[in-house]
């Protein structure tokens, strides 16, 4: 009885495993999440130098322009870009040597699904962002960062490890919170880009990689 | 009482067959190099299973360029959905019966 269960079963399971494979993209590796997360906080630590020297008053920039900020705020739509920049290829170097030891093509037909899907909530959210600083709207570009990206992964859960969705449950938790707590969107993005994105990283680490 | 092995399907005792399906039941389409490469087979191989289960009438074959290169792609159809769920279903019957 036994004897003839086990290939049922086998069959089943193979069968489970390649609509997996053959869906989603399994080779984000968990050290891209703590590269991104570690650029983050690197960004966010620059920023907040950037902004207390604004503050006070003393940095060239503000000498040279004046008081309106608009210097200010290319020079953190600078450090934004860099940060996102830099962690995005972090994060593309250790996924491309996970898909290396998978034998998953990197640009598949599932990275490709995978891509298309971040990029679009992605890409909305950075025009909104853009659209609000220009309208003054300071306070709430951090909020709309993380939820944004929030969003982004809970979509991306479908096409990628399933787990990346909690990682953005947590993004839209900080993210609304920081709605009301405006002003500490710094502490906020910090926590939400830097130490949920090390602490994800770890774990998928942890659960899928530390035994190879 | 039922005999849940009448309700197996032959097309689909072999691996590979098995496999193309199960990738075509999540994927609205995939070209050959996908299945290629999710399956882990050498082409002459998926060609023949391919052909037999495009003449059950299980997947669809469209033919396209990407460019000058051909770009054929696969589907399932709703008869291939059906057999294929029939005999998921027929196989979890077995495994119960057993239990």
């Amino acid at each position: 009885m036994n004897e003839k269960n086990q290939p049922i079963e086998t069959t089943l399971h193979d069968i489970k495993s390649i609509m997996e494979r053959s869906s989603r993209f399994i080779s984000l590796s968990g050290w891209s999440g703590v590269a991104a997360g570690v650029c983050a906080l690197a960004g966010a630590w620059y920023t907040s130098t950037q902004i207390e020297c604004w503050r006070r008053g003393d940095c060239q920039f503000d000498r040279l322009i004046g008081e309106d900020g608009l210097h200010f705020q290319s020079t953190l739509l600078r450090i934004a870009l860099v940060t996102f920049v830099v962690a995005l290829l972090s994060a593309f170097f250790f996924t491309y040597i996970r898909s290396k030891k998978t034998g998953v093509p990197i640009w598949g037909h599932t990275a490709r699904r995978l891509t298309i899907n971040v990029t679009i909530p992605m890409l909305i959210g950075g025009l909104f962002i853009y659209r609000m600083m220009d309208l003054g709207f300071f306070a709430l570009v951090a909020p709309a960062c993380l939820l944004f990206y929030g969003l982004a992964l809970v979509n991306a859960s479908k096409y990628t490890l399933g787990e990346i969705r909690y990682l953005g449950y947590g993004q839209l938790v900080l993210g609304i919170l920081n709605l009301w707590f405006l002003g500490y969107g710094l502490y906020f993005w910090a926590a939400g880009f830097g130490i949920l994105h090390i602490v994800y990283g770890l774990l998928m680490w942890w659960k899928y990689e530390h035994a190879d | 009482m039922i005999n849940p092995i009448g309700n197996l399907n032959k097309v689909f005792e072999s691996r590979i067959r098995l496999g193309i399906m199960s990738s075509l039941m999540v994927n609205a389409d995939l070209s050959f190099n996908d299945l290629k490469q999710t399956l882990e087979v050498s082409d002459g191989n998926l060609a023949t299973h391919l052909i037999t289960l495009e003449e059950n009438g299980y997947i669809k074959v469209h033919k396209g360029f990407i460019g000058r290169k051909t770009n054929t792609t696969y589907s399932i159809t709703k008869a291939g959905e059906k057999a294929f769920k029939e005999h998921v279903e027929a196989l979890e019957a077995m495994i119960k019966n057993m239990k």
